[in-house]
């Protein structure tokens, strides 16, 4: 992912001072200590959830990007709607868990993981929760706020130090008008 | 404290309001222009996906926003749902000084002639209003060609043999292509197409004080960082302001236009950025809110001669509602196809537009703008895993080798596919909200089997060892979305139309719709550059005939 004529760094340095374009800078990518709506035992199950969503393989996952602290940050904001869908379907996933491995969701081993993942997506997971809610409804949830939380911008506390990006090969920090001197020639 | 009385009072500083607020400002009369959003920069949101316009996944960039507006809106089960603007079947567009145009793709195609005369071409479509408009493509290529040139086009007809006829070329020269475009450019012209650089309302060169395209990954759904995007926000609404006769006024959420007890109209009230009510007096009332809204506030302005809303008696306000049918296919590479040189759209083919057989209408098929990194999670072949080591894989290794050719089918109009308003639901102002219905008609779906299947030939011939179809029309509910239009058909006859030719309210003389609501087809083609023509044909037709008391 190296480009052709331009190594990155004298790129991105070039383009901060000598050439002027704008360096965007994330607001904040840091994840904050304390969680703003999801209790730490939440925190443990939704960070599990995440990573089996988008497991860390040559590249990152969902952990390391801190997609857990953007669901969270969106909980206590734009997300508050979904409140008590996690609230509860966390408790779901629990009872699903233990019914089928007899342990929580984040002490099973992966593949058990997986396999009550794929109960609640085929919606026919076991817990009273899922009697009155549909599981795979609250996994799709996660899993679509998930991606947005690795692939989204890391402005909202996801993506941390743009893993998602550097894994796609695009510009870290974003930069406003690079194609203008077409620099990445080929797209590699 | 009363507000002055102005000439001509404009709803929504979109495509069609900007133009006409212009139109008329530059021709002396006073106006006030009514805009329910704000001002927007590129900088409001920095190239952030998850609030673009297209993946509101956080709230809609450009309006409305989440918290003040929903809709009533009938879904596939036939089940009522309550929706806020960020979510899909609200059928969203935007709001904010510009409208659509700050943050759209800026696609800037003309209607062909046939276009305009559906009718006369296909027949007869049972279950289907369709019909021809009242005006023909020569009525309106003068104001084509105004668009073009005020608000700015790159384009270069003489490579595509479809396009229709034209007295002046487009200002602009045409885009280049990216390594996609150049690859479908070729692949096109191999298999006996036509491709040719899609006419965009950017500047390609420096034009009118503005720089050329940076060429940015974030376009579409995004306003532009260096205003090399053209829409109403950057052209001719301060071209407005500067004749020093037009005021714009933002954040004013109208909610009626008044109509005397002699059928005209007095002028609107409308809440200000406090939440306070106003009344602005005109002689004239231009109404530009969209499909959706336009018809949400005639409907809205009940008076004791159109007891069910302004211009309705004969129920036809907001009737006809259509978008348009996107489909297309997707192909995966061995090769690496995708090179960043945004917005990605750049070439197309009009092969498909019209006069095939067994196909009413058709439509354009273009390459697709470039798919974010959270959009392409969705965009995955028929079974591919949706999640886990696989779906990243996938991510990983085809983000940089895919490509997509879709088009917009020019869908039936459906009198049963309709904006009414809620008898219960109100909005943040007490303003009783938008409730859409209805369904989208079976022959859409033959227009994009036929399309599909052609985009889809079209990858494989460009190399792509996995294809697959997208989008399918004729659905179980009402159309609308960014290409939302149809609800106040214009016509010859007031009996089946809301409009005259020049967008005037039949019965109501001094009230003008100038906006999508206008088309009595969609095109196959995205409508921006129609909606501002018929902005400039409104425009035209009031300084034209208005006297300062009466139309001649």
């Amino acid at each position: 992912m190296t480009p052709k004529h331009i190594g990155r760094r004298t790129f991105v340095k070039a383009a901060g001072t000598a050439v002027g374009s704008t360096v965007l800078l994330p607001a904040c990518a840091s994840s904050t200590r304390g969680w703003r709506f999801l209790t730490a035992a939440e925190a443990t199950v939704v960070d599990a959830i995440a990573e089996q969503v988008i497991p860390a393989d040559d590249d990152p996952g969902a952990r390391e990007a801190g997609v857990v602290s953007y669901i969270d940050r969106q909980l206590a904001g734009p997300f508050e709607k979904h409140q008590q869908a996690y609230r509860r379907g966390i408790v779901g996933v629990q009872q699903a868990a233990n019914a089928m491995f007899g342990g929580d969701f984040e002490s099973l081993r992966w593949t058990q993981q997986t396999a009550v993942l794929r109960t609640m997506e085929r919606n026919d997971a076991p817990g009273d929760v899922w009697q009155s809610t549909s599981a795979r409804s609250f996994f799709e949830l996660v899993r679509d706020h998930t991606m947005q939380g690795f692939y989204g911008s890391p402005r909202h506390g996801g993506n941390r130090d743009f893993v998602s990006f550097r894994m796609l090969g695009l510009d870290y920090p974003r930069i406003v008008g690079q194609n203008r001197y077409k620099m990445f020639p080929g797209g590699s | 404290m009363a507000l002055r009385h102005v000439n001509a009072v404009i709803v929504g500083a979109g495509a069609g309001g900007g133009i006409v607020a212009k139109e008329l400002a530059e021709a002396g009369l006073s106006v006030v222009l009514l805009e329910r959003g704000r001002w927007h920069s590129y900088a409001d949101i920095d190239g952030d996906e998850l609030r673009s316009q297209r993946t509101p996944a956080l709230g809609n960039a450009y309006g409305p926003d989440d918290e003040r507006y929903r809709r009533v809106v009938q879904d596939h089960a036939g089940e009522w749902r309550l929706v806020v603007p960020s979510h899909w079947l609200y059928n969203n567009n935007a709001a904010c000084v510009g409208g659509g145009t700050l943050s759209y793709g800026a696609m800037a195609w003309r209607f062909m002639p046939e276009d305009f005369r559906m009718r006369s071409t296909y027949g007869d479509v049972p279950g289907s209003s369709l019909e021809d408009w009242p005006i023909s493509y020569d009525d309106l290529e003068p104001y084509y060609e105004k668009a073009e040139w005020q608000i700015g086009v790159s384009g270069d007809d003489s490579q595509n043999p479809f396009a229709p006829p034209r007295r002046r070329p487009h200002p602009m020269p045409p885009f280049s292509y990216n390594t996609e475009g150049r690859l479908l450019h070729d692949t096109a012209r191999r298999i006996g197409l036509h491709p040719f650089p899609i006419p965009m309302l950017r500047n390609s060169v420096p034009y009118a004080g503005r720089p050329g395209c940076i060429n940015n990954r974030t376009c579409v759904g995004f306003a532009c960082p260096v205003n090399a995007k053209n829409g109403s926000q950057n052209t001719v609404i301060p071209a407005a302001l500067a004749t020093g006769n037009c005021e714009l006024r933002i954040n004013a959420v109208v909610s009626e236009v008044h109509i005397d007890d002699r059928g005209r109209a007095t002028g609107v009230s409308y809440f200000d950025e406090r939440d306070r009510r106003q009344t602005q007096t005109a002689d004239l009332v231009v109404v530009a809110a969209s499909a959706t809204e336009t018809a949400r506030l005639l409907l809205n302005s009940r008076s004791r001669l159109f007891p069910n809303g302004a211009g309705n008696n004969n129920d036809w306000v907001g009737r006809n509602l259509q978008g348009h049918a996107y489909c297309g296919a997707f192909g995966l590479f061995d090769e690496i196809v995708y090179d960043d040189v945004g917005p990605g759209a750049c070439v197309a083919v009009c092969d498909y537009n019209h006069h095939n057989d067994g196909i009413v209408g058709g439509g354009l098929l273009a390459n697709e703008f470039i798919r974010m990194p959270y959009l392409f999670t969705g965009r995955r072949p028929p079974g591919a895993p949706s999640w886990g080591r696989a779906h990243k894989d996938f991510q990983r290794t085809y983000f940089r080798r895919h490509a997509s050719v879709i088009g917009p089918i020019q869908e039936m109009p459906v009198f049963a596919s309709r904006v009414e308003v809620d008898p219960v639901v109100t909005d943040h102002w007490g303003i009783p909200v938008a409730r859409i219905s209805g369904h989208r008609h079976q022959e859409d779906r033959r227009g994009t089997d036929f399309l599909s299947t052609r985009a889809e030939e079209w990858m494989r011939a460009a190399g792509a060892h996995t294809t697959w179809k997208v989008g399918q029309g004729g659905g179980p509910t009402a159309s609308g979305g960014q290409h939302q239009s149809g609800t106040c058909r214009m016509g010859d006859d007031p009996r089946s139309s809301v409009v005259n030719r020049y967008g005037q309210v039949h019965e109501i003389d001094n009230l003008f719709v100038a906006d999508g609501s206008l088309h009595v087809t969609n095109g196959g083609f995205n409508p921006a550059l129609t909606i501002m023509a018929l902005g400039f044909w409104v425009a035209d037709y009031i300084t034209r005939e208005w006297t300062g008391t009466h139309f001649r």
